[in-house]
């Protein structure tokens, strides 16, 4: 009999959070918010506005509304939700079930903070990204306010192994970018311009003017 | 031939003057000259088939939408999130209003009259320059009431996802737009009948939508002479992995893989080989060094076992291994799976769990049986295909590499046998999506 390694084995695949936390029967449903006793900054709630005028069904705004929301608060918190269910006229379950689908919405505590995601998928894996994913964990150990999180696919292959830092798109990441990143972050300098997709020529002859 | 990328890289064509003084918005001036029967009718001529997967006609999509007086929607599908797969995003950043003007033409030729564009909310940079894009396009008439005095109106809004891979599958896509979890539903009814808000709805890839100007520009019936007989018209492929020049190429439809992998994209690095590639996105099943002399078009990839899918070829040489690679793909379609169907939720999962048993020395060669039967399971079981998208990679690759996944399970067996730890060739998202309590 050979000696066995534990293998981790889960009770469930689920992605949403909170899945094995009791729920109090005892407590009234969540309804939509009174506006009269919900304040909602005024900025957000006219970002709100103008999205929702945008679709023929106002519920196509929860998105955006969220992400609107998320960028005051740093998070989907339950304050942002019942905000945003204050102006869009929906309950908080209702916005809660949508942000716990989305891997852009958190809904665990966060201060606003700058969002590195490092893509962990196949071709950037090949050249890298698992090393580079733990460079990035540890050259932003220090730095609290850095929100390192390994992505899937994030569409830019061309460029592996790479990251998205607050959006802009950087690489291909070598050796110490890590640390590069987070001191430009901390310097609130433009992160690794000469390496930012933006600026990068096609690869096809054809495509030069 | 270069019909979307045609110097693409000129600077400031993201913007209405460059665009215009490169012939821009005349494609769209010469279909407003038509009846939408007449665009419609170029556009099924052309032959062109969809670019984000599932290579369906475009022309006769938009034959199946019912006509009549009906609010009628187009959604340009911008969540491109197929592993390997970038096309789209070079698109919308250098030539925004050529896709604009596509969805202008494809809605005047469907009678459409409210347009979307959902894009993922990664593509934050894109989201940016073809917002700008609209603003200016609206400004000058293109879109908006009466496009340059026609009959035709069309608002066109962009919308921005928030990272869900199965938001690109079509139904998915429509449940985000109205503000739901991205659940995909059940079919038929297909989105031509009953699509977004319940109404009529023409969804399309970026891609196949920029194609729509040039056809117009060149006529369907000249179109319809490049590439292949059933594969007309030419691609944006996206090349990455072991290549020495990974990026997006123009093809004509049945170039020789070959010439696009070692011509276009220099071939795999300095004295390495080919060990296996995805020729379609990671989606698709694995081919090998030997069917490099594949053409690449729709047909030729069905016949050789794999698919064209969304046109991303993901190389890999001969350092790399099957299983990790399994892995990292199992991984994906388990964190991705929505969790409706029961073959894909389990399924995905459960190969996880079967791949991470070889790691540990767990595993017996009858492993490999199960896991091929598990994905056999999955095919057609479900209601979209994100399932099917792990179970063809993965059954290719137990086909394909059996004898080798037969000696990591042997070499793994060995090691726990002398206690040694287990190799872990890959961590991830099964690990954190499952939370930090093992049951036992």
């Amino acid at each position: 009999m050979s000696p066995r390694i534990p293998v981790a084995r889960f009770g469930h695949g689920s992605r949403v959070p909170g899945w094995d936390e009791p729920v109090d029967l005892a407590k009234d449903p969540a309804v939509v918010p009174d506006p009269a006793t919900t304040p909602v900054p005024q900025a957000l709630r006219d970002e709100i506005e103008a999205a929702m005028a945008k679709y023929p069904d106002r519920r196509s705004a929860t998105i955006p509304a969220l992400h609107a929301a998320q960028r005051l608060h740093g998070w989907c918190s339950p304050k942002a939700i019942t905000q945003v269910a204050a102006v869009m006229a929906l309950t908080p379950a209702d916005l809660t079930s949508v942000a716990s689908f989305y891997d852009m919405l958190e809904l665990s505590p966060r201060p606003p903070h700058d969002d590195v995601y490092v893509c962990t998928n196949i071709s950037c894996s090949l050249l890298g990204a698992d090393e580079l994913y733990e460079a990035m964990i540890a050259a932003a150990a220090e730095h609290p306010s850095v929100h390192v999180q390994s992505f899937e696919c994030l569409g830019a292959c061309d460029i592996a192994p790479m990251a998205s830092v607050n959006g802009e798109y950087v690489g291909p990441l070598r050796e110490g970018d890590a640390e590069q990143i987070v001191e430009d972050l901390a310097a609130g300098r433009p992160v690794l311009p000469e390496k930012q997709l933006r600026f990068r020529p096609s690869a096809d002859p054809g495509a030069r003017p | 031939m270069k019909l979307l990328f045609d110097r693409i890289d000129e600077p400031g064509l993201n913007t209405l003057a460059v665009y215009e003084r490169r012939g821009g918005y005349q494609s769209l001036r010469k279909a407003l000259t038509m009846s939408p029967h007449d665009v419609l009718q170029q556009i099924l001529d052309s032959g062109v088939r969809g670019r984000g997967g599932a290579g369906f006609q475009i022309g006769r999509k938009i034959s199946f939408l019912p006509h009549g007086q009906m609010e009628k929607y187009l959604v340009c599908n911008a969540d491109e999130s197929e592993p390997g797969t970038f096309k789209d995003r070079e698109l919308i950043q250098k030539s925004p209003h050529m896709l604009i003007e596509g969805v202008v033409i494809a809605a005047y030729a469907g009678e459409i009259s409210r347009a979307f564009i959902y894009i993922r909310g990664e593509y934050a940079h894109q989201a940016d320059i073809l917002e700008a894009a609209i603003a200016q396009a609206a400004q000058a008439g293109y879109i908006g009431e009466r496009i340059l005095g026609s009959s035709l109106s069309l608002p066109l809004v962009l919308h921005r996802g928030a990272g869900a891979y199965i938001c690109g599958e079509e139904t998915g896509l429509l449940d985000s737009l109205e503000g739901k979890r991205g659940n995909p539903r059940l079919k038929p009814p297909f989105p031509a009948i009953e699509g977004l808000y319940h109404g009529p709805t023409l969804i399309n890839n970026v891609e196949t939508l920029c194609t729509v100007p040039q056809i117009i520009r060149i006529g369907g019936a000249e179109y319809a002479k490049i590439g292949t007989e059933t594969s007309t018209g030419t691609k944006v492929v996206s090349i990455s992995g072991d290549v020495q020049r990974p990026g997006n190429y123009e093809i004509e439809l049945g170039t020789p893989s070959r010439e696009i992998i070692y011509g276009l994209a220099g071939g795999p690095f300095e004295n390495r080989e080919i060990k296996f590639w995805f020729p379609g996105g990671s989606s698709s099943p694995v081919l090998t060094k030997d069917d490099l002399d594949v053409p690449y078009d729709f047909d030729s990839m069905a016949r050789a076992g794999s698919m064209l899918g969304s046109g991303a070829i993901i190389v890999a040489d001969e350092r790399r291994s099957v299983l990790g690679v399994a892995l990292k793909l199992a991984k994906f379609y388990a964190h991705e799976s929505c969790g409706k169907c029961v073959p894909c939720r389990e399924g995905t999962n459960w190969t996880v769990k079967m791949l991470q048993r070889i790691q540990s020395g767990e595993a017996t060669p009858m492993d490999l049986e199960i896991m091929a039967s598990v994905q056999e399971q999955i095919i057609g079981n479900c209601l979209c295909v994100l399932g099917d998208a792990m179970a063809m990679p993965i059954g290719s690759i137990v086909t394909k590499f059996r004898g080798e996944l037969e000696a990591e399970i042997e070499a793994a067996r060995a090691r726990a046998d002398a206690g040694a730890p287990a190799d872990v060739v890959a961590v991830g998202v099964a690990d954190e999506l499952a939370g930090p309590t093992p049951v036992r």
